[in-house]
């Protein structure tokens, strides 16, 4: 009898850690593998026959069959998406048919804008969309919670591209406060080139590293406004999420026992109640983050941003599909990643999760 | 007896008055909340434009009069100004709402019934179908939406229907969830173990017994789910994916509107100002609607 099979005997807590990590990874490679089955089947179904759009149409017969041979195309439909699984687990997702260059490589350089953009949001987002909610939460039905609940409502009403065109509108081109659509002015943009090593390829990071002040000033001025609009709707499901979480933590018991102790109502608020409302706001905050990378798709066409959205949708006007769908799977990998990696904080703040 | 004091009998008669009576409640509850209100009149009159906007739109919505091209607003009878091919923007607007309309219709139609099927499915009959289809369903939730949307129009080809399509088979996912967590509470309720010694076979049980147990929080997921159909619908729409010129959708419209931006600023924030307006009431729609239909979860 091995002691796994004493039922009074209780699982140490690394133990307990372990098989958690364990199952979560799991669950990961599974919904990771869910995800390149559809993008596989998504391939495989395109009109547009990948051995032509490689040769063009005056390919003689014997090409076409060592190009077929050469991608697989003449193996069984399941070796093939055997093949597809490995190449994408060691990091080939194909090569862009309008560059010729490997799809990974390539989002490799976009990514790094993205995820500047998407940071700086969900930031912003966070700091703001946090006291809204609490404030709202501590005083429902009164004004501020109305004005909340309305500001928030409109985040999720507003076309995301729409908001972007009108942020140009007014705060560029009639106020001029902010810097244009790209990550920098043309003339600093060839000078990022030459004299600014790309440490993380963000902007913000690299100039700050490098010590080229003006630079950085220049990239904040173009950051502030895409980074504030997608800010704006992250505030509007954080704060929302907030309200909520704080409202049913204010009814607890333990919340009356401080406030009868005659502790003050900013410590119940921010100290007791805050601690528990921490733990769910984890997962908003990291689902936010991932709705913005999403957002970002719409959001960098606007802004000529050079990020991962931008790489996608230019990709999709040319029936680029190896580079649309390997960007797919990268977002759908982040998207994953962040998920189960929130879920995996969760377990580990809330001590009943376990 | 008028109509108010028949709903509002204590000792109702019928079925139907009591029932008329329960919703006559819910309905006052509803009108309290001024900015579900809102939400209502703005979804109304968002049908009517549909339905009357031969009637409304003062011009046609396809004919182009180059003369009167990108009219600032309040000119010559265009109160919201002409686009670039002389168009008036309140006319197409107008026309957009049926376009707008079809779409969020035929995605409620589609997405909600197969997410209802899927989730009663698997929380009815539980063990290894529950995990084959909840896994896929955990699969469709992992993809971001919009992206796995825009995948399939580029395979697919733009226009509405793929455009419908694409949001379709990226929105049922959440109602399968639902519509699981609600089979799984009444399942092993009486009532059920009643139909089933009846001898009524498991079909007969989902279709006519659980189904219509799991249909408010899915009508409730429904009104909420609309904004967001519509936003995704106006992106695709903008990214030249969805609807194609020269029809009035109202994402194409914004689209069109870019080029010109900082000189003639209305013809991108016109169409813009409608999504936004019909989304929010959408929303401010659904928010009421969970706050009378689902106590649970209103916030209070």
């Amino acid at each position: 009898m091995t002691s796994a099979d004493l039922p009074d005997a209780p699982p140490s807590h690394l133990g307990r850690l372990l098989r958690q990590v364990g199952k979560t990874i799991f669950t990961l490679l599974i919904t990771f593998i869910g995800l390149l089955a559809v993008t596989f089947f998504i391939s495989r179904v395109v009109p547009t026959d990948p051995v032509l759009s490689i040769l063009g149409e005056r390919a003689t017969e014997a090409q076409i069959e060592a190009t077929r041979t050469k991608l697989g195309l003449d193996r069984p439909m399941f070796t093939q998406f055997g093949i597809y699984v490995w190449d994408a687990l060691h990091g080939d997702l194909g090569t862009s048919i309008r560059t010729k260059t490997p799809v990974l490589a390539e989002i490799a350089r976009y990514f790094p804008a993205t995820l500047e953009l998407a940071t700086l949001a969900t930031i912003l987002g966070t700091l703001v969309g946090v006291p809204a909610g609490v404030l709202a939460a501590t005083k429902p039905g009164s004004i501020m919670d109305q004005v909340v609940r309305l500001v928030g409502l409109m985040g999720y009403s507003m076309p995301v591209f729409w908001l972007g065109l009108m942020g140009l509108l007014i705060f560029y081109g009639k106020l001029g406060w902010v810097g244009g659509p790209g990550r920098l002015d043309a003339a600093f943009d060839m000078m990022m080139q030459f004299q600014v090593t790309q440490y993380t390829g963000m902007v913000l990071i690299d100039t700050a590293l490098s010590g080229n002040w003006d630079m950085f000033a220049n990239a904040v001025s173009h950051i502030i406004l895409p980074a504030s609009l997608l800010g704006y709707l992250s505030m509007a499901y954080i704060s929302r999420m907030t309200r909520s979480f704080m409202m049913n933590e204010l009814g607890q018991e333990y919340i009356t026992t401080a406030r009868v102790k005659g502790m003050p109502e900013r410590r119940v608020i921010w100290v007791h109640a805050m601690k528990n409302v921490m733990v769910p706001l984890i997962t908003v905050v990291a689902l936010s983050y991932s709705f913005l990378l999403e957002g970002a798709v719409l959001t960098e066409t606007i802004f000529a941003w050079p990020g991962l959205g931008r790489y996608i949708t230019d990709a999709l006007l040319v029936a680029d599909m190896p580079a649309v769908l390997g960007g797919t799977i990268v977002v759908g990998a982040v998207y994953i990643g962040i998920n189960m990696f929130s879920d995996l904080l969760y377990r580990l703040a809330d001590p009943r999760a376990k | 007896m008028t109509l108010t004091e028949w709903l509002r009998d204590p000792n109702p008669s019928s079925r139907l008055q009591s029932r008329m009576a329960q919703s006559y409640l819910s309905w006052l509850r509803f009108r309290r909340n001024k900015l579900a209100m809102i939400g209502l009149l703005i979804s109304v009159a968002l049908v009517l434009m549909a339905i009357f906007a031969p009637l409304l739109a003062p011009y046609d919505p396809i004919t182009q009069t180059l003369a009167e091209r990108l009219q600032p607003p309040l000119t010559h009878g265009h109160w919201l100004g002409t686009d670039d091919f002389g168009r008036d923007i309140w006319t197409r607007i107008l026309y957009g709402s049926r376009i707008t309309l079809y779409i969020v219709l035929l995605v409620i139609l589609t997405a909600p019934v197969a997410g209802l099927i899927i989730g009663t499915v698997a929380g009815y009959f539980g063990g290894w179908v529950d995990q084959i289809l909840m896994r896929i369903t955990d699969i469709f939730l992992a993809f971001p939406k919009l992206i796995l949307a825009l995948a399939l129009v580029a395979v697919l080809g733009p226009g509405m229907v793929n455009a419908v399509l694409a949001i379709a088979l990226t929105s049922w996912p959440p109602y399968a969830r639902v519509a699981r967590a609600e089979t799984l509470t009444v399942r092993n309720s009486d009532y059920i173990a009643a139909v089933k010694l009846q001898g009524a076979g498991a079909l007969r049980v989902i279709w006519g017994h659980v189904m219509p147990m799991c249909l408010p929080s899915v009508i409730i997921r429904v009104t909420l789910d609309m904004a967001g159909v519509i936003l995704t619908a106006a992106g695709l729409g903008f990214l030249g994916l969805g609807v194609q010129p020269p029809q009035p959708e109202w994402g194409l419209m914004i689209s069109a509107g870019r080029k010109f931006l900082f000189e003639q600023w209305w013809v991108a924030t016109m169409p813009g100002l409608a999504i936004f307006i019909v989304s929010l009431g959408f929303n401010l729609l659904g928010d009421g609607l969970r706050d009378v239909l689902d106590p649970r979860s209103s916030g209070k």
